[in-house]
This record gives C-alpha cells, structure tokens and sequence, in this order.
C-alpha cells in the first residue's frame, strides 16, 4: 500500500509528437474560427433556416459537457454519499469536467451569432426566467467557474513556495464544502435542462426521443456518463503514465453505472412504449437505426459488466466505459440533431470546417489534459519520479 | 447520520418521482401550465389561400417595407434580371414569402390531386408563442395589447434557439453576414405605430391577406365558411377597420376551417384554404401551446427557485459531514498526511 501517495506532476517533455499532432488540428480550428468571425456563420458551416443548430453546440456543447462529468460524477459518490476512497479518482476527472466544460463555453461564443451582447445574459432587466436556456447558461457559466476554484488546489500545490499561497489554501479548505456542493446542485440544474430544452420541440422532435422525462434522462446519462469517462480516462491514464492501477475502484464505478444505465433504458423506453410508439423503432428509417444504435451501445455496457469477474478486468471495464460514452453521447446527437425534423425542404450534415473546428476542439482538450498532468500535482504516484515520457 | 443522509436523499428524489409518475401517465401534459389566452384587442391577418393569385406583391412590399433586398436565386438570374423577387422560403432577409403546393400535372387551382395552391409563409404570432418562452434574454417580446411579437435586436445574443423551437421555423438568423440579427415578421410594427397596415396586406389585390382585429378575422373566416360554395362573395381588402373597394369573387370549397384558433395554443395569424394545411407545410399542432409543457415541467421541478435551494441546503449538509474531520479538497488523496510539496 502506498499510505502516502499524493498527487504529482508526471513530469516528462511537454512537447512531444503526440502534442505536435494536436497542435496542428487545434491552429486549424482556429483559422476556420477566424474565417466564422470575419464572413459569418453561414461561411464556414452549413446550418440552414430549417436547421439552426449543428455539432458546434450538439457536439462541443452538449456532448462535451456530459463527457465533462466526470467531477460532478465522482462528487457525488465521494462526498455525497461518503466514499472517501474514491479520492484518487477526483482530481483527474475534475481536471477531465474543467476542459469540458471551459471549452463548451469558448463553443458556445463561437456559435453565438450575436456574441458581443453575451453579458445581456446577467443583465437582470434582460434575464428571462421562463427560459431554460436562461438557466442553463447562468448555471453552466457558474460550474464552470467552480470547476476552476475545485481544482485550484492542484496551482496553489504546485506554487506552494510562492508568499501568501499558505494562506489562500487555508482559506480555500475552509470554504471548499460549500464550492463541492455547488459543484454537485449547478451540474444536476443544467444536465437535467439539457433535457427540458428539448419539451418545446414536440413539433419537430420524433417521439421515440420526446417525453416529459427529457429532463431526468439527461441528468441520468450525464450521470453516466461522467463515471464511463473517469473509466475511460483512468485506464489510458495508467497505460499511458504508468501511474498505479484503481482497478478496484474502477470496478465499483463500472457497477454504479451500469445500474443508472439499467434505470435509465427503463424510464428512457417506457414512455416510448406506453406512448405507442414502439412501432417507431422498428420502420426503415434513419431514426430507427440511430434508435437501435444508441440503445444497443448502453445494452452493451450493462451486458459487459454483468458480473463480478468481468468488472474486474481492466480491459472489460474500458470497454463498457467506450460503449456508454458512445451511448450517451449518440442520445444527445438523435434527440438535438438526428432525431429533430427542421423545417420542410431543409437538411443538415456539417461541413468539413465546421468538423474540423469539432475535431480541433477535443485536440485541445487532450493537449492541455496532457500538459496540466505532466506540470500540475493531477494524477496519483507512489513516489515521485522526474521522467517519464508518454 | 447515514438515517438523516438516506432520508435527504429519498425526499430530494421524491420531486423526481413525482414528476415521472405523471408523465408517465396516459395523461399526459399533466405538468403543463394554463395555456396563454388570446389579448382581447390582439391583431392579426387573414391568409386566403383560395383568393391569392400568387403575384407576390406582398413578398416584394414585405421587403421594401423592412428595408430588405430582394432574393435572386443563381438558377433564376438567367431569365430574370431583378425584376422579379424570388425568394424561395423564409430566410434572414426574408419574412414573407408566398409558397406553393403542387401536385401531377398541377391543372386546377386548389385542388389536392393534379393540382396546386398558393400559401403565404410568415410568423404567425402565437397566441402562447414559443419563441418568447425560450428566449434567454427576453429579445422575442408579446405585445400585451395587441398580441404582436415582436423582436429586440439590442437584447438578442445569437443563441437561435427561437428557430430551434418555433414549430413553424419562422424566426431566422441571416446566415451571410459577421454581425447579423433575428428576422422575423413583427406585423410591420413601424407601420402600425405611425397608423398605417402591414405592407403585405396593404398591396394584396384581392384581399387574400387580411390586416384587423383577430375577433373581427374569425368571423369574416367564419362567413367564408358558412356562405356556399361557388357562390359570388365581397372579399374586403387591406384592413377590416378601413372601407376599401371589395374584390369580387366566388367562394371555394373549403377544406378544414380555420387554420390558428387552436393550433399550438391558437395564433393570430389565420389561414383558410382548399387543400389540407398540411400539404401547405402548416404542421398538425396540438390545441395546447408547446410554451406550456416546457414552462410547465421546468417550473413543477424548480417550483419557484425554492428546490434547488432546499437541495443546495442538503448538499451543502452532506459535503461537510463526508470533509469536517479534516478540511481538504476534492482529489487530495489522504488530507491528514501532508501531500503538499516540500
């Protein structure tokens, strides 16, 4: 046992091939950013008047905060329900939920066509709290902010030399209850929203995706998927950093999970069936097909996890981890964007800039995810060590 | 302690049960609330399909009147050398445009099978619209006495979810341009103010699109409805409230009633035609508005703010119960040994 493992900095080369690759998807984004800025919108992606929205806010947006669940995931178990022991796990997924959602805001001003007015948002004269969206972004823009003052800590460690930075950290151990609740009411407020945005769409969204449930489905997935992406990201992780293995831990997640995937395909598939509308899944149709593939990625999860022995394998468990990601994420791409019918005559599928500003995106999230770990006290080591490359 | 903490944690989920047990109910839109009524001098038009000869005058007056350019489709330069407006739907430089339904050989007017009709597209003004509802920053606003919506450019941040949810894909952002607005139509709003009548109703020649009160609307609808068919009718034209010249027509069979009393919770726009409305593009729409469900769910949830408070109350409860015994931040692995740096 390693009684006095803490978090440290990997150390390493920051400027490795993998980063360099990364770089380069990520100044690609950011010249077709650039172009969005100065032509317009209409420039780079093909939305539409029937179709609004495209993978700017579905994907980078909506998936990209329900993959950023890992903190708000882990908090719950940690500190709601008293799990100390999850412990290990709570600074990396924080690290995971802080990119998240950081850059699901830089997306967010990217895709706002009226961007310069933003902060109408917290002019109160304007707020309008009838408006989900009203909360959700408040909420968002206040768990983002959170997120950033729930891992401080691993800063003021790492600058621990510098003056007053004592100070600040007690400080900051005193009131950090108070921020970790906020870093578990701000998250269920606006994962749920996420959901409820969709209530007005009845019109347009295929009742295999619409219910009045909207709102606890996506706070349920979000769930979920925050421990499939501590899953996912713990074991390559390990792989890729040689830091010890939280199998055990890992193991009890996966179970966690797979029961919340269980309660949510019921109350996901129990309206569509007592609706009537069963008959949906099983037409020739685009929907039908995305129907079956989501439900068959979370069907997926809870098959590989179905039993002890297979919970403990490292390689079981990553991959339950992949298929629910892969399931969440394919039940926030039917109901905003697959599933959702934009007004007659009109069709979406995104441009190659629009798939690359997506793409350049999560490259700059695994870029800063890999250099905070190799500079700041993230991950767990046993004893420090200076180098280690990956 | 692991009592009270199991007990917090079954009534903050009680809300939650509660609300699926509802929806999971046959009836459904048990959480919705009261629909929004009708303001009692609300204004409107009267779109007759079966009276609009598709000149597009209005798309063409629409355009002056709001200071827009007219559309000129590349695969429609060659022969026309903007003269001709010919926009094709609604757009950001578009809020009115006149669409037709076309079937087989398209040989007779307003008739479903090999044949065609004219339908004039725009907002409909929504008695309970969505687009008010949704909107962050309360940009889309309804007149409380006439029933106008209307829009803000200073108050809109570009979000688009007011196209994303109008069930009838009006509201649209112009796509071409780095610093563009919302466009949608406001019922000429500038012209109301100095007393004159939306510009498209203004120029129609024969009266198929009809400005006035919505009550007074309804029931010239109602009087299309009641005369019969193929017999001689006096079509007012531009406004109810002015005496115009009449246009001169014959009444049609009309297919069925009046489009907008109940649609989506009822709009001030109404429509009558001889072919289906939804071979119009005029969706099926339920009779309660789609405001209502959202608000209605949204608010049963957060019931006025006070449960997310209550819950945050709980949280903060259980969080410091699970850090007292040593104050320590969320990822520190064991707070009581030192994991700080030497």
């Amino acid at each position: 046992m390693t009684t006095h493992a803490a978090p440290r900095p990997v150390g390493g080369r920051l400027f490795t091939l993998p980063v360099a690759l990364l770089s380069l998807f990520v100044a690609i984004a950011f010249y077709y950013i650039g172009v969005r800025f100065y032509y317009g919108i209409g420039a780079v992606t093909n939305l539409n008047p029937g179709y609004p929205w495209g993978i700017w806010i579905v994907v980078d947006v909506i998936i990209g905060t329900a993959v950023g669940c890992g903190g708000f995931a882990m908090a719950l178990l940690t500190y709601i329900f008293n799990r100390g022991q999850y412990h290990p796990l709570m600074r990396p997924a924080l690290l995971g939920a802080l990119f998240g959602y950081t850059l699901a805001g830089m997306a967010v001003m990217v895709d706002l066509v009226r961007y310069w007015q933003f902060y109408n948002l917290l002019l109160p004269w304007y707020g309008n709290p009838n408006s989900i969206m009203f909360e959700v972004a408040l909420c968002v823009m206040a768990y983002t902010l959170v997120l950033w003052i729930e891992f401080s800590p691993a800063f003021l460690e790492r600058f621990a030399h510098w003056r007053g930075m004592d100070a600040v950290r007690r400080a900051l151990d005193k009131a950090m209850f108070v921020i970790i609740a906020l870093g578990v009411l701000l998250p269920t407020m606006h994962q749920s929203s996420l959901g409820s945005i969709l209530l007005v769409t009845k019109a347009k969204l295929s009742p295999l995706w619409w219910t009045e449930l909207l709102p606890l489905l996506f706070v349920l997935s979000a769930v979920a998927m925050g421990y499939a992406v501590v899953m996912f990201e713990a074991t390559l992780v390990r792989r890729a950093f040689r830091t010890p293995s939280e199998l055990p831990l890992l193991a009890s997640i996966s179970r966690v999970m797979m029961w919340l995937i269980a309660a949510f395909l019921l109350l996901r598939l129990l309206p569509v069936v007592l609706g009537g509308h069963s008959a949906l899944a099983f037409t020739a149709s685009r929907d039908s097909l995305m129907f079956w593939l989501e439900t068959g990625a979370f069907g997926a999860a809870i098959a590989l996890l179905s039993s002890d022995a297979r919970r403990r394998s490292e390689r079981t468990v990553f991959l339950a981890g992949c298929a629910a990601l892969a399931g969440g994420s394919l039940y926030r791409l039917n109901s905003w964007l697959i599933a959702y019918q934009g007004t007659a005559g009109w069709s979406y599928f995104p441009s190659v800039p629009e798939l690359m500003v997506t793409i350049g995106m999560v490259c700059l999230e695994i870029l800063l995810y890999l250099v905070f770990v190799k500079s700041l006290p993230v991950l767990i080591q046993p004893v420090p060590r200076r180098n280690v490359n990956a | 302690m692991s009592m009270n903490r199991r007990e917090f944690l079954k009534r903050s989920l009680g809300g939650a049960a509660a609300g699926a047990t509802a929806a999971g109910d046959a009836q459904a839109f048990s959480l919705a609330r009261p629909d929004k009524q009708l303001p009692p001098q609300a204004l409107g038009m009267l779109y007759d399909s079966t009276v609009c000869v598709g000149c597009k005058a209005c798309v063409s007056a629409c355009k002056q009147a709001n200071g827009q350019p007219a559309a000129m489709p590349a695969e429609l330069a060659r022969w026309n050398e903007g003269t001709w407006d010919s926009a094709q739907d609604l757009d950001g430089r578009t809020l009115n445009v006149i669409k037709a339904f076309v079937d087989g050989t398209r040989e007779v007017k307003d008739r479903e099978k090999d044949g065609f009709a004219f339908v004039k597209r725009h907002c409909l003004h929504c008695v309970d619209p969505s687009c008010v509802s949704v909107c962050p920053v309360s940009a889309m606003k309804k007149d409380p006495k006439t029933g106008v919506v209307t829009y803000n450019k200073d108050a809109c941040i570009g979000c688009r979810y007011c196209s994303y949810g109008c069930p009838f894909g009006v509201p649209q952002f112009d796509l071409t341009v780095p610093f563009g607005r919302i466009n949608k139509c406001e019922m000429c709003s500038h012209l109301l103010a100095k007393g004159g009548i939306p510009a498209c109703c203004d120029v129609c020649p024969t009266g198929a699109s009809l400005f006035g009160p919505v009550a007074a609307l309804q029931e010239e609808a109602e009087a299309r409805l009641a005369a019969k068919a193929g017999s001689r009718y006096e079509f007012p034209r531009g406004s109810l409230t002015e005496k115009r010249p009449r246009y001169e027509g014959v009444v049609a069979q009309y297919a069925d009633g009046v489009y907008g009393v109940k649609d989506g919770g009822g709009t001030q726009v109404r429509y009558l035609a001889a072919v289906s409305f939804e071979k119009l593009g005029l969706p099926k729409l339920p009779e309660h508005s789609f405001a209502a469900i959202a608000e209605g769910v949204q608010h049963t949830i957060y019931k006025g703010f006070i449960a997310p408070l209550a819950l945050f109350g709980g949280l903060v409860v259980l969080v410091w119960r699970a850090v007292r015994r040593a104050p320590h931040d969320p990822g520190r692995s064991d707070p009581s040994h030192g994991s700080r740096p030497s």
